[in-house]
């Protein structure tokens, strides 16, 4: 047991590293001050990664809360300055770890407004960005669940998570490569055409998941446990999410329809047919059963895009025609495990010294995209994740900026926690489902 | 030459704010750092005409500021207005109030320094969106390095808090009125502003545990 003692300028400091705690409840009790101001994190299991909260409590009851952020700051933004349009999308896809696709997409759609090729984007790319996008927000909304179950004490939500997930990161492993941080939605369209198996694959996970989800419902929706740790809690209503700026879940529990699916629909989700779940509880419970919605929603949407990819759009390109943008993206596995197109290598190898050069140019030097200025806009599992990127006409980004949801949103949850319990903060902090790889990029 | 022939008029080529030598730019060297055959001549000035299309007209117009706006620009079908820093509270204040505006949602405010432009190097974008009339407007302001100051906009939208923080630790903006504009990323003793254009990538030496590791240019010397 160590219990430091110290004279700090604003009263008592007590540090506490393991061990026996009635030493320090004791000496807090004898105290003369009112207040107690305590440290959460940054490396606390419960605060979702490297965030500090910084708790001023009056008894039971928190009289103030600050967060503290900035402890995975990567300087993403900048670093993609130095690196071509293409290669920004490895470095997007590492900020919001949980939900990459989403970060490809929006930056590519971010990339394509600037060189005005939008609609030239093969409808197959769009069916796979958004099968995937789908499959990456139950992945989100499944961690989300899962360690929101866990911060309240409960561990087998977060088995069930993590488990489905599995599901799910597998079927990214098979499609991409990778389980994250896949770097697979190009300016463009996509890097490489789903592999053979693919479709059966994810036709498999559509049976098995309503099952899954299911049993959390079984688990969760009626828990009398859980409803009394979420209902009423971290109450944020719609007036207080439109002041802090806060989208996605949390808007959403607070009873506004908002999804950018619908109201500014992108990679073609106005051909799908889906609800947008609201609540009305404006707390954590609403956010939950929004989450779990969102999941079932998404399934339908899976569904019907894996239709179109098996059906009229099989066989179509998977990357834009136009060669001074799009990179090979008809690869086969190569006996080195890497992915590589043999027939684009015999034809730049073998028949067109051009073809070389342009081959060579595109990789190494990039492609130019014309000056201005634009912003995209998708919804992501935690709300609108914008991409602002700034071109003054060269073959790099002038400046790219990520309108973060989880850094919008995790600013409400002094808000939501001021004046409750201080078992509460931790409710609140998981309902707004913070990444701080998003959150710090 | 022959006298005979009839002489060539001068005529005078109007310039493109861009040079650009095709798709790929490098026509001499060979140069694949990024940069070759990109000769910018001037900034890309642009203030878009009227009609600007679409919403953006009955915007503007029912906005009403024409004195507080330097240029409307109308680029990729996307409204950006040029609002002069003092009156940028205003501005915001009457895009988010107005019953035929109703800017209710803010997305946050985040920097872009153009060292080149002498006078406005350091801009402030805000992006907006209305949720009743599901409508969208980027807002850009601008402050020259030698006084990079621009009025908080955290009484109007609260969610601008932390994005003000981040633009003032990035760039050096220096929102006044902001409740307590401190660093929000970088730690609170360091110096400079990281995504400023004069900032390097790297080369900032990395202290741990008294050890210093040198930037990484200077950690080896191959001569």
């Amino acid at each position: 047991m160590s219990t430091g003692y110290d004279e700090a300028t604003e009263g008592k400091v007590y540090s506490v590293s393991g061990g026996d705690w009635d030493e320090v409840v004791t000496s807090a009790r004898d105290s003369e001050e009112e207040r107690l101001v305590i440290n959460m994190g940054p490396q606390h299991p419960s605060t979702h990664g490297v965030l500090r909260l910084v708790l001023t409590l009056d008894g039971e009851t928190v009289t103030e809360a600050r967060g503290v952020i900035g402890y995975l700051h990567t300087g993403i933004e900048k670093n993609m300055e130095y690196r071509t349009w293409t290669q920004g999308t490895t470095f997007v896809t590492r900020m919001d770890y949980l939900a990459p696709i989403f970060n490809e997409t929006a930056y590519c759609m971010g990339v394509e407004k600037l060189l005005g090729i939008t609609d030239q984007v093969p409808a197959r790319a769009q069916a796979i960005r958004v099968m995937m996008m789908e499959l990456n927000r139950i992945a989100s909304h499944l961690v989300a669940m899962g360690t929101f179950g866990m911060e309240l004490g409960a561990t087998t939500p977060f088995l069930f998570g993590y488990r489905d997930r599995e599901l799910i990161m597998d079927l990214f492993e098979y499609i991409t490569g990778l389980r994250m941080n896949h770097a697979y939605v190009r300016p463009g369209g996509v890097s490489v055409d789903l592999p053979a198996g693919a479709v059966d694959k994810v036709g498999e996970f559509l049976k098995e998941m309503p099952k899954r989800i299911k049993d959390v419902r079984k688990l969760l929706d009626e828990n009398p446990v859980y409803v009394r740790r979420t209902r009423d809690v971290g109450y944020l209503d719609l007036t207080g999410c439109m002041a802090m700026g806060v989208t996605g879940p949390i808007l959403r529990a607070a009873g506004l329809p908002w999804d950018l699916r619908k109201s500014q629909p992108y990679s073609g989700y106005e051909t799908y047919d889906f609800e947008v779940a609201t609540e009305r509880g404006c707390d954590v419970y609403s956010r939950y059963l929004v989450r779990m919605k969102e999941m079932e929603e998404s399934l339908k949407i899976i569904e019907q895009a894996l239709d179109r990819i098996a059906g009229p759009l099989k066989g179509k390109p998977v990357m834009i025609e136009d060669k001074k943008i799009g990179w090979p993206a008809q690869l086969a596995l190569g006996p080195d495990g890497l992915g590589n197109s043999p027939d684009h290598i015999a034809h730049i190898m073998s028949s067109s010294m051009e073809a070389l050069i342009h081959h060579f140019k595109l990789v190494t030097e990039g492609f130019r995209v014309p000056a201005g200025q634009a912003y995209a806009s998708i919804e992501s599992p935690k709300g609108e994740l914008g991409a602002y990127v700034v071109s003054d006409g060269g073959t790099r980004p002038y400046r790219v900026h990520f309108r973060e949801p989880s850094f919008t949103n995790l600013q409400a949850f002094p808000a939501m926690t001021e004046g409750g319990q201080v078992a509460d903060v931790i409710a609140a902090v998981a309902s707004i489902d913070p990444v701080m790889g998003g959150v710090d990029r | 030459m022959s006298d005979n022939l009839p002489e060539v008029p001068e005529t005078e080529v109007p310039q493109t704010p861009i040079a650009r030598q095709g798709m790929f730019g490098a026509h001499d060297t060979g140069d694949t750092s990024g940069y070759g055959g990109l000769v910018v001549r001037r900034a890309p000035e642009l203030s878009t005409p009227r009609p600007f299309g679409g919403y953006f007209d009955a915007l503007v117009d029912t906005l009403d500021l024409d004195d507080a706006i330097e240029r409307v620009v109308v680029d990729r079908g996307e409204l950006t207005l040029h609002v002069k820093r003092e009156r940028l509270v205003e501005v915001l204040r009457k895009l988010r109030d107005d019953a035929d505006l109703r800017f209710e949602l803010s997305l946050g405010v985040t920097g872009v320094h153009y060292p080149h432009l002498q006078g406005e190097e350091l801009h402030s974008v805000v992006h907006l969106a209305s949720i009743t009339h599901n409508t969208r407007v980027r807002v850009e302001t601008w402050a020259p390095d030698a006084d990079p100051h621009i009025p908080s906009t955290v009484a109007v939208y609260p969610t601008h808090d932390w994005h003000e923080r981040e633009a003032y630790d990035f760039f050096g903006i220096v929102y006044d009125g902001h409740p307590a504009l401190t660093r929000i990323m970088m730690p609170d003793d360091w110096d400079g502003h990281p995504q400023r254009k004069d900032y390097p990538l790297g080369g900032i030496p990395v202290e741990y545990r008294g050890a210093t590791i040198p930037a990484p240019d200077e950690r080896r010397s191959y001569a």
